[in-house]
């Protein structure tokens, strides 16, 4: 199978095959496959421990797997860690806790990656780092430092940080567990819109709402495995284990009743 | 000629070694003096009025911003003669090495004095306890604690300042080591030996420290630090 | 002999003289200490085994023996394997040498304070290894290391006068030649000492401000 020219014909962004990753004893991922098309948002949910963060890491390397491949619009990722950096250029990724550069205000922490990474010139990378902050709705925050935001507009600036860099695909690694309740609207928010303006993303996460509303597919993993994909539709109404119903009825009880 | 060199070497460690026990010396009277003259001045500066604690701060500043060297120098060859004190060598260094060490070693008790907050005084003073009596037992056994680590610090520095002793002429080990390295001709090998003397007496010592730490440790305090 | 007329005129050129090479010794040990510092630190947290190793063992070594010792070795012993150097060359080799252990301290406590987020952030954004290290990591461990390598500095400026030792005639050098022939001791170290508490106090002061400078809202302390 030529999943390379598959891929690009039929518009297949990210295909993860097969993934393995196993920490000391522990096997976390026990052989995770599946695959996201251009424009479409998938939602990972599953246990904490579950595996979900360590797959993310999976797909741009900063965890290595033992076994499995990982392509990007046809090209493979994995055992290229000569040219990891240009995958990763093309992999947005947004962590639970922001993981700002704290010496860097807000706009600089947007640009760094243009000026250190894409080599771009420093007035072309200000003037797209402030474009992207006023995509999330922060210009105005431009030069505040990390310590001065509040973890919304935090995970606001990290997010303007990997789109500054014109990712292929976005990964969201529990982008509002570390938000207060009230926070977390004004980040789901902004990616409910980056996903209606056609961006392609993974996104961990326990929100429910946002799952049910933005996601073109869910996967629930459980111990290492995908124990149930599809559509929003399919696993709220009819999963096909029960295993999956309980965990959506545990989340919904412990993250609230979504809304919509 | 190398053996006869080597056995030069081997023959001289004996004479290096007469040396460690005056660079003990020199640590153990410069550490005490620094610590009989370091708590009163700390609790002097934390709890003494302001003309004291401004004296005590104008004694540290002093002792501390002056290399060890020139405090050599001044009291050796000036005020101690001047003063017509007859002191060997010895005896000198100690006593200038215990100055400055009691200016380090007061900031470190005052800052764990600092550190262990007003609540144990006030506890005490509304027991009846007198300000006195509530510093030696309850201030002071909680602060020598957790002044350990900062005090390790200070017997590292302390230990390698004696060497500075050699300027005027004290036979401790790097004195010693020159004597040596001068009728050998070995110099390399001489030094490097007391270089090793001095590193394990470091590391040995900050060790032993560390154990002392352990054993008087109040269980769940001072995890803080 | 009119004690003004010998400060003025007998004791203070040399001095000053002496105050110069003090201050060539700082001005040319700080900086390069300074950055041996920071390269071992590096090597010693993101090298090897063998580099790490080598940097673990040379702090070892730097901040376990007397700098005095590390001097007469540079200096008296060096030359029976052929290696001669001035007595300045020496004493600034060694200051470079031994400060670079004590920053490197500094600054690998901090490095390793900063979470490990940070590291994995500047990866995801297509950051290599030495780019993360050179402009996401060093910029917020030096802040922190400030405080310790500030009074690495202050140390430094006062060991200066160990130089003597080995022959090299700076500050305290030029006070002792002086002190000896005009058996004036107790005045001459008075104003030694005076000259040193004004160098310490204002690279003190200095050193201060810079960090105050430095200062970023969140980072330090």
């Amino acid at each position: 199978m030529n999943l390379e020219k598959a891929d690009h014909d039929n518009g297949v962004v990210l295909r993860v095959e097969d993934i393995h990753k196993t920490y000391g004893k522990n096997e976390i991922l026990k052989g995770v496959s599946f695959h996201i098309k251009k424009g479409e948002t998938i939602v990972i949910i599953g246990a904490s421990g579950s595996g979900k963060s360590t797959l993310l890491r999976c797909i741009n390397q900063l965890t290595i797997p033992e076994k499995g491949r990982i392509w990007l619009e046809g090209e493979e990722v994995t055992h290229h860690m000569k040219e990891i950096s240009h995958f990763r250029q093309r992999i947005g990724m947004v962590f639970q806790d922001f993981n700002l550069f704290d010496h860097l205000c807000a706009v600089r922490n947007v640009e760094i990656g243009l000026i250190k990474v894409k080599k771009m010139d420093k007035k072309q990378a200000r003037e797209i780092a402030m474009e992207e902050l006023r995509r999330v709705g922060l210009e105005r925050q431009a030069n505040q430092y990390p310590a001065q935001l509040s973890g919304g507009q935090k995970q606001r600036v990290s997010i303007a940080r990997a789109l500054a860099m014109n990712p292929t695909v976005m990964l969201f690694d529990e982008p509002t567990s570390a938000l207060d309740p009230e926070l977390i609207g004004e980040v789901l928010e902004v990616m409910r819109d980056l996903a209606m303006g056609g961006m392609t993303m993974v996104v961990v996460t326990h929100e429910m709402g946002f799952a049910r509303s933005v996601a073109n597919e869910i996967i629930f993993i459980e111990g290492g495995k995908i124990l149930d994909q599809g559509t929003p539709h399919k696993l709220f109404t009819n999963p096909e284990h029960e295993r999956t119903r309980q965990f959506i009825c545990k989340i919904d009880e412990l993250y609230g009743k979504t809304e919509k | 000629m190398v053996g006869k060199n080597i056995l030069l070497i081997y023959q001289s460690i004996p004479f290096l070694l007469r040396g460690l026990v005056v660079t003990i010396g020199l640590v153990g009277g410069a550490l005490g003096l620094g610590f009989i003259l370091g708590i009163p001045m700390a609790i002097g500066q934390v709890y003494g009025n302001k003309y004291i604690s401004g004296l005590i701060s104008i004694y540290v500043w002093f002792f501390r911003g002056l290399p060890v060297l020139v405090l050599l120098f001044l009291f050796y060859f000036g005020l101690f003669i001047l003063f017509n004190l007859n002191l060997s060598e010895f005896t000198s260094a100690v006593l200038v090495l215990g100055l400055i060490s009691a200016a380090y070693q007061s900031q470190i008790f005052r800052g764990s004095i600092k550190s262990i907050g007003e609540g144990q005084m006030l506890a005490a003073i509304s027991l009846g306890i007198k300000k006195y009596d509530a510093i030696l037992s309850i201030i002071l056994p909680q602060a020598l604690r957790i002044s350990i680590p900062g005090w390790s610090n200070e017997y590292a520095i302390l230990l390698k300042d004696s060497a500075i002793a050699y300027a005027i002429g004290v036979m401790e080990v790097l004195t010693r080591a020159q004597f040596v390295a001068t009728r050998t001709y070995k110099p390399l090998p001489i030094f490097f030996i007391s270089a090793i003397i001095f590193i394990i007496l470091t590391y040995g010592g900050v060790k032993l420290l560390a154990l002392l730490e352990k054993k008087v440790r109040i269980p769940g305090y001072g995890e803080e630090r | 002999m009119n004690t003004m007329h010998f400060i003025t005129d007998i004791l203070f050129p040399p001095l000053l003289e002496g105050l110069g090479v003090t201050l060539r010794l700082i001005v040319y040990s700080v900086p390069f200490g300074f950055i041996a510092g920071i390269l071992i630190a590096v090597g010693r947290v993101y090298g090897n085994k063998l580099i790490s190793t080598f940097c673990f063992l040379y702090t070892l070594f730097f901040r376990g023996a007397p700098l005095l010792v590390q001097l007469f070795i540079l200096y008296f012993a060096l030359p029976s394997i052929g290696l001669y150097l001035s007595s300045f060359t020496a004493a600034v080799i060694g200051f470079i040498l031994c400060s670079a252990a004590y920053h490197s301290e500094y600054i690998r406590g901090a490095i390793q304070s900063i979470k490990s987020g940070q590291m994995m952030a500047a990866e995801a954004l297509g950051m290599s290894k030495i780019q993360a290290v050179s402009s996401i990591i060093l910029p917020q461990a030096l802040r922190r290391a400030i405080p310790g390598c500030s009074n690495e500095i202050i140390y430094l400026v006062k060991y200066s006068s160990l130089a003597y030792m080995v022959a090299c005639v700076e500050l305290t050098g030029a006070g002792k030649v002086i002190a000896s022939r005009y058996f004036e001791y107790t005045l001459v170290f008075s104003i030694v000492g005076i000259i040193y508490l004004i160098m310490t106090s204002v690279v003190t002061i200095g050193l201060n401000s810079l960090e105050r400078k430095m200062e970023i809202p969140g980072i330090g302390k």
